[in-house]
């Protein structure tokens, strides 16, 4: 009973052992972005809070989604469209959007100010001049007011 | 009970070796990324129609090389940038007719960048290449001697690609500036054929990816241990990203003050120079319509997180220029490496660093990769050169 327990016991540490070995060697390409990551303090948010959205804004007086026309890219200028709608699903017009944003790991802001345009369809605009410098978790914020209200909405982007 | 034992451990083992199989695909897709395989087509210059015109490049070449275009008659683009060195002069401060207080910048592959010089002071190689020309201590001349040298020495070329020189003697500036301007723009289109030929890195990641192998043989263990801490513990990919190694952007990295130097604040001169530049993409020097000045457009007003950030030069080649840093405030690698791995703080602004705990050894294989990255220039080989004709 004694020795059966003992092989239990020492079965189990194995297990465990040979698993951080595996979790380990899994985590390996990730330890120098955890270290970077540690040294700022700030920590991305859970997986589902990433993402083009559509977001729902902090106020809840809007919903954005960004529709970019190709996959967001490191180093190049992008414009990408974003639709705009509020409480009741319709689209936003006349809404004036500033864009803001940076690397909360790195403590830095976006490297451009990007501009919004009134797109050519109903609740659509355009964030023209996005560049991400580096890949990595990215914070673009949008400021949103029109005659519905002030609000903001944040999306965590992985690039 | 054993075989119990054996079996998990025979399943940890295969998840261990799927976990490093992973991590060498990792590896591979990160080098590729850095690979001169994944460098996009050069985009076009808007605000230069000549850009891709070979007239003007070979025109351009010539100018590159023209002594005349200076107040001494000794001091020509090629004075600093000597084809035969990288296109710089290896020395921390570039002296042309006087000293200057920065170090000479590369000029290959910079027909990709959207911005010039350390602080991104001009937005296009033109007018990049128009700035040391009337610059008092580089070539020292002015616009208007500059306009005589074309109309004595180069009318006929100038005129077959430009049109009709115009008449310097009626309103000699804006005559004057309009050749000045095609001074820019031809020597702009010959430094946009100056590009990166593949170095042994590339050829490791494009036989890595042709074969689904490691080559052996090609980089060293050092060097690939280096490739590594590249891309994860000392993450230079933060800023030397892409196939060129480089974001295009502007950090605080808290490099020194060189001693006797007024201060330098870097970018944040920069942006509210190259908005009031008067050759900028929206100049009425610039073939770009104002739809392609996205870039100008979306400068970010200069306040704190700019100062003292200098721009993020390609480490293409990086092991043939030293000395390094926008001041040459280090000898070599060896020196910029142990900075990276100090951090220290900023003589002003915010430096971006934190210190990577580097151990001698990975300071030691980083420094071997950054070695890896050397190879031969990519451009006709007569623009390798002084040009062989001279023009009287």
């Amino acid at each position: 009973m004694n020795t059966a327990k003992i092989n239990r016991n020492s079965t189990a540490k194995r297990v465990v052992f040979a698993a951080a070995l595996a979790v380990a060697a899994l985590g390996l390409t990730a330890c120098g972005h955890m270290a970077m990551m540690a040294s700022h303090g700030a920590q991305p948010p859970a997986a589902e809070a990433f993402g083009l959205g559509p977001r729902v804004s902090q106020k809840h007086t809007y919903t954005a989604q960004l529709l970019p026309v190709q996959p967001l890219r490191v180093r190049q200028l992008q414009s990408v469209p974003v639709l705009i709608t509020d409480a009741q699903g319709r689209p936003v017009e006349n809404a004036t959007i500033t864009v803001d944003g940076g690397m909360p790991e790195h403590g830095h802001g976006l490297p451009t100010q990007p501009r919004v345009k009134h797109g050519n369809a109903s609740g659509k605009y355009e964030i023209e001049g996005l560049r991400f410098s580096m890949a990595g978790w990215w914070e673009v914020k949008l400021a949103i007011d029109s005659p519905a209200g002030a609000d903001r909405i944040t999306f965590n982007l992985s690039l | 009970m054993r075989s119990r034992i054996v079996r998990m451990i025979g399943a940890a083992a295969i998840a261990l070796l799927t976990a490093l199989g992973a991590s060498a695909h990792d590896l591979l897709h990160e080098a590729e990324e850095l690979s001169l395989g994944s460098l996009e087509p050069l985009p076009a210059d808007s605000s230069n129609r000549f850009a891709d015109d070979e007239r003007a490049a070979d025109l351009g070449h010539l100018l590159f090389f023209d002594a005349r275009l200076s107040s001494n008659g000794q001091v020509s683009c090629a004075t600093c940038h000597d084809p035969a060195r990288q296109f710089q002069d290896g020395t921390a401060l570039a002296k042309g007719v006087g000293s200057t207080a920065r170090r000479t910048m590369p000029i290959t592959a910079t027909a990709y960048a959207p911005y010039y010089f350390w602080d991104g002071r001009k937005d296009s190689q033109w007018a990049q290449a128009l700035g040391p020309l009337e610059s008092l201590v580089e070539h020292g001349g002015t616009r208007e001697q500059y306009a005589h040298v074309i109309a004595d020495h180069y009318r006929d070329d100038y005129e077959r690609i430009f049109g009709p020189m115009p008449d310097l003697r009626g309103n000699p500036r804006e005559s004057a500036t309009a050749v000045f301007v095609n001074i820019g723009k031809a020597i702009a289109a010959y430094e946009r054929r100056i590009r990166f030929a593949p170095s042994r890195f590339d050829r490791f990641v494009s036989q890595w990816k042709a074969t689904g192998k490691q080559p052996k043989d090609i980089l060293t263990n050092d060097e690939i241990a280096g490739l590594t801490l590249f891309t994860h513990k000392a993450n230079c990919v933060q800023c030397h990203n892409g196939p060129l190694f480089t974001n295009y952007g502007f950090h605080n990295t808290g490099v020194p003050v060189r001693a006797g130097l007024a201060d330098d604040h870097g970018r944040r001169a920069g942006i509210a120079n190259v908005k009031g530049d008067e050759f900028n993409c929206r100049s009425r020097w610039s073939d770009a319509g104002a739809r392609d000045c996205l870039e100008l457009a979306v400068l970010p007003t200069p306040g704190p997180a700019h100062e003292r950030a200098f721009k993020v030069p390609s480490l293409r080649n990086v092991a043939e220029r030293a000395p390094y840093m926008h001041a040459g405030q280090y000898a070599t690698l060896a020196e910029v490496l142990d900075h990276y791995n100090r951090a220290p703080a900023a003589p002003s602004g915010h430096s971006e660093l934190k210190p990577l705990n580097l151990s001698r050894d990975e300071l030691r294989q980083l420094e071997a990769f950054l070695h890896s990255l050397s190879g031969p220039l990519d451009a006709p080989a007569k623009y390798l050169r002084a040009p062989q004709e001279s023009h009287r």
